[in-house]
C-alpha cells in the first residue's frame, strides 16, 4: 500500500510491542485517524462524517426500536403507537429514526454531488465512488424496507407500487416480483422478510463504509483543486497535508453540532413534517389511497420511472425495435435503474483530464444546471401524473440522462480549462497569505 | 466555492420542498388556522379544554367512532387531560371491553383501552388528527408548520362545521353535504349543534367552541407526549448550540497557527 508518506505507529512500551506482534490493531487505529489530509479541504468535506454518524444513530435507535416491534400485519401497526405511548422515550427514538432517514439523504445527496462537482470520482478513486454508488443502493433499498414497517396507509402501497416494477421485468418479473413479497401480494410474509431485511442491510452498509474509507485512504482525499498531493518525501507530503486528528475532527465535529442542532428543532417541533399523514392510517389492502407518494428522498427516481409514458416517441421505437418485449412499464423501470447506473459508471464518461470543477468554465454550468434538474425532477415526482407535469418530468429525465451520457464525455474535448494552482500548499497560501517575512523571524530576535 | 455554497442552500431548501409538492394533490379547500395551546415549539395542551373536549367526544362522538390506540389510563397523564385517578377509574366503568380470558364482557378498568368504533364505517379517532393534514406550507416556505402545525385538528374542526345543510339519497344511505370532506358528500350526519353538550364550568357550547375544544383533544389523542417531545427537543437544540459555539471556538483556534493568524 503505498500511501502518502507519513510517520507510522511506533509501539513504545513492552505491552505495546507485545500487542503490536500480534495484532497491530492499535497501529491501525493511529494509522487511520492521523492520515494525511489535504489542508485545503472546504465545508464540502464534512458530510463524510454527518454520514458515518447517521448510520450509527440509525443502527441504534433501529435496535431498541425492535425490541418493541411487532412484525406482523395484526399487530405492526399497533405496536409503533405502542412505542410511542408507552415505551419510555419511545417518542423520542421513532422520531429520531424516521427523521434520521431523513437527513441521511440529504447529507448523501450533498456528499454525491460534492463529488460529481470537484471529480472526486476519477481515476484513482473509482472504485470508491463504486463502492459510494453501492451504500447508497443498500440505503434506498433498507429505507423503502424500513417505511414499510410502520405498516400504514402508505407503507403498505409504497410496497406494492415499487415490487410492482420488478414484476414489469419481461419473463422473470413475475417470479421475482412473489419472491420478493413472499406470496401473490403485500402481506405478512412481505413485512416479515422486509424487517429481517431492514435489520440486516445496515450492517452491509457498515462493512462496505470501512471498504470505501480503505480505498480512500489508500488513494487519499480529494480537495477542492484536485490536485494531488506532494508525495517525493514526507515533508513534501507535510506541506500539503495536515494530519486528520485533531484539524478535521474538530472541523467536522463542529459541523455536525450545526447539523444535529437542526434536526432537533426539526424532530422536537415538526417530527411529522416530511412523513405522509396517510401513513398514520393502518394498511387497508380494501382501500386505496388518493395519490400514492414515495418519501422525498426517492422522488427524483420516481419521476423519472413515470416519465417515459407509451406516448413517448424514444418507448414507441424501444417497443417496436423489441417486439414488445420493452413497454412502457419495463421502459420506466429501465430509465429509473439506469439514471443510478449512468451515476455508478461515471467515472468513464467525463473525459476531462482537469478533476475539479472549480476549473471548468463550461462544466461549471452544466453541472449548476444537473442540481436545479435534480431538484426539478424532486417537485415534479410528488405532482400528479398530468400535463403539464408530464411533459416537464420527459424534459428533465432527459437532461439527467444528457449531463452525463452526452454532455460529461463531450466536454473534456471540447473544453478549454483554466491551470489548477501547482500545489495544494499554493491554493491555501493564496487564501490565507504567510505573514510577510514569516514567522521565523519573529522567533529569532529572542534567541 | 460560491457555487457550493449554493447548493448547500438548495439541499437545505429541499428539507422543506417535500411537504410543499404535495399540496397540489388535493383540491384546495381553504382551512383557516386555529390557535391552539399547543402550537408552535413552546405550546402544551391546556388541561381545561382537553377535558371539554374529552366530554364532548364521550357524549357525541363515541357513540360511531372508537380510540382503541388510547390507553384509559392516560386520562391521568401529565400533560394530558389530568383527571384526578378516582375519576378516571370511574370514567373507565362505564366501556364493556371483552376479555378473552373470561370469554366474556366485562367493565373496562384503567389498563384497558379505549372501545373501537362501534359503527362499521366509522373510523377510529385516536390518531386522525395526524393523519389529515390542512397545511402544506405556502408556496415553498413550509416553515410556517414549525409554528402552526400541519392543521390536521383545523382540519377535523373544518369538518365538523362544514356541513352546508344539504343531504341526499344514495344506494339507501344518507349523504351530508361538507365543504371540507373530499368529494363534498359525508356519511356522517352533522354531529354538533349550538348548546348540545353542557360545560360544568359554564364554557361557551356552540358549534365553533365545541369543535375546536374536541379536536384539540384529538390532538392528544393522536400525539400525547407532545410536551415531553417538545421539552427534549428544546434540550437538545440548547444543548447542541452550546456544543457548536464550543466547537467553533476549538476549530477556530487549532487551525489559527496553520492559518497564519497568529
Amino acid at each position: 500500500m503505498s500511501g502518502i508518506p507519513h510517520d507510522s505507529y511506533e509501539p513504545k512500551s513492552g505491552g505495546e510491542k507485545w500487542v503490536h506482534s500480534r495484532l497491530p490493531i492499535v497501529g491501525l487505529l493511529y494509522d487511520t485517524l492521523m492520515i494525511p489530509t489535504p489542508k485545503n479541504l472546504n465545508w464540502m468535506w464534512i458530510w463524510g462524517i454527518v454520514l458515518t454518524f447517521c448510520l450509527a444513530l440509525q443502527i441504534i435507535t433501529g435496535i431498541v426500536l425492535a425490541m418493541h416491534y411487532t412484525p406482523h400485519v395484526d399487530m405492526a401497526f399497533a405496536s409503533v403507537e405502542h412505542i410511542m405511548r408507552n415505551v419510555n422515550g419511545g417518542y423520542m427514538l421513532r422520531y429520531m429514526h424516521s427523521n434520521g432517514a431523513s437527513l441521511f439523504f440529504i447529507a448523501v445527496y450533498a456528499h454525491i454531488f460534492r463529488g460529481l462537482y470537484y471529480g472526486s470520482y476519477k481515476a484513482p478513486r473509482e472504485i470508491t465512488w463504486i463502492i459510494g454508488m453501492l451504500i447508497y443502493l443498500l440505503m434506498m433499498a433498507t429505507a423503502f424496507m424500513g417505511y414499510v414497517l410502520p405498516w400504514g396507509q402508505m407503507s403498505f402501497w409504497g410496497a406494492t407500487v415499487i415490487t410492482g416494477l420488478f414484476g414489469a421485468i419481461p419473463w422473470i418479473g413475475e417470479s421475482l416480483q412473489t419472491l420478493l413479497l413472499g406470496g401473490p401480494s403485500v402481506d405478512n410474509a412481505t413485512l416479515n422478510r422486509f424487517f429481517s431485511l431492514h435489520y440486516l442491510l445496515p450492517f452491509v452498509i457498515a462493512g462496505l463504509v470501512i471498504v470505501h474509507i480503505w480505498a480512500f485512504h489508500t488513494t487519499g482525499n480529494n480537495n477542492p483543486t484536485g490536485v494531488d498531493v506532494r508525495r517525493g518525501s514526507k515533508e513534501e507530503a507535510e506541506k500539503d497535508t495536515l494530519p486528520f486528528w485533531p484539524y478535521f475532527v474538530i472541523k467536522d465535529l463542529f459541523a455536525l453540532a450545526v447539523i444535529l442542532a437542526v434536526f432537533f428543532a426539526v424532530v422536537g417541533f415538526m417530527p411529522n413534517y416530511l412523513g405522509h399523514p396517510d401513513n398514520y392510517i393502518e394498511a387497508n389492502p380494501l382501500s386505496t389511497p388518493a395519490h400514492i407518494v414515495p418519501e422525498w428522498y426517492f422522488l427524483p427516481f420516481y419521476a423519472i420511472l413515470r416519465a417515459f409514458t407509451s406516448e413517448v416517441w424514444v418507448v414507441q421505437i424501444a417497443s417496436f425495435v423489441t417486439g414488445g418485449i420493452v413497454d412502457a412499464k419495463f421502459f420506466g423501470v429501465l430509465a429509473m435503474f439506469g439514471s443510478i447506473a449512468v451515476l455508478a459508471v461515471v467515472p468513464w464518461l467525463d473525459t476531462s483530464n482537469v478533476r475539479s470543477g472549480r476549473y471548468r468554465p463550461m462544466f461549471k454550468w452544466w453541472f449548476a444546471l444537473l442540481v436545479v434538474d435534480f431538484f426539478a425532477l424532486m417537485w415534479l415526482g410528488a405532482m400528479p401524473a398530468e400535463e403539464p407535469y408530464a411533459s416537464f418530468s420527459l424534459i428533465a429525465s432527459a437532461y439527467w440522462f444528457g449531463y452525463f451520457l452526452v454532455i460529461l464525455p463531450l466536454l473534456g474535448v471540447i473544453e478549454k480549462p483554466s491551470a489548477p494552482p501547482e500545489t495544494i500548499e499554493a491554493d491555501f497560501d493564496a487564501h490565507y497569505a504567510p505573514k510577510v517575512g514569516g514567522t521565523k523571524t519573529l522567533v529569532n530576535p529572542a534567541e | 466555492m460560491k457555487l457550493m455554497k449554493k447548493h448547500i442552500l438548495s439541499a437545505a431548501l429541499a428539507l422543506f420542498l417535500a411537504p410543499v409538492a404535495f399540496a397540489a394533490e388535493d383540491e384546495a379547500v381553504h382551512i383557516e388556522n386555529i390557535d391552539y395551546p399547543f402550537d408552535g415549539p413552546f405550546g402544551t395542551y391546556d388541561v381545561n379544554q382537553l377535558q371539554r373536549g374529552l366530554q364532548i367526544y364521550t357524549e357525541v362522538c363515541s357513540a360511531c367512532h372508537g380510540l382503541k390506540q388510547v390507553a384509559l389510563r392516560t386520562l391521568s397523564d401529565e400533560g394530558g387531560p389530568s383527571l384526578p385517578e378516582d375519576q378516571m377509574r370511574e370514567y373507565a366503568k362505564q366501556f364493556e371491553v371483552f376479555d378473552a380470558e373470561l370469554d366474556d364482557f366485562r367493565q373496562a378498568i384503567p389498563s384497558d383501552h379505549f372501545p373501537a368504533s362501534g359503527l362499521a364505517n366509522a373510523p377510529d379517532l385516536s390518531l386522525m388528527a395526524k393523519a389529515r393534514a390542512a397545511f402544506h406550507g405556502p408556496y415553498g416556505l413550509g416553515i410556517n408548520q414549525f409554528f402552526k402545525g400541519i392543521g390536521g385538528p383545523e382540519y377535523i374542526a373544518a369538518l365538523l362545521h362544514g356541513y352546508t345543510g344539504e343531504e341526499k339519497e344514495q344506494a339507501g344511505v344518507t349523504l351530508y353535504e361538507n365543504s371540507v370532506f373530499p368529494g363534498g358528500w359525508i356519511a356522517m350526519a352533522p354531529p354538533l349543534s349550538d348548546e348540545l353538550v353542557e360545560f360544568a364550568d359554564g364554557h361557551e357550547n356552540d358549534v365553533e367552541h365545541m369543535a375546536e375544544d374536541v379536536s384539540a383533544f384529538l390532538m392528544w389523542t393522536a400525539e400525547p407526549k407532545l410536551a415531553a417531545r417538545k421539552q427534549a427537543g428544546f434540550a437538545g437544540v440548547v444543548f447542541l448550540t452550546l456544543l457548536s459555539v464550543l466547537l467553533y471556538l476549538t476549530n477556530k483556534r487549532l487551525w489559527a497557527r496553520v492559518k497564519h493568524k497568529d
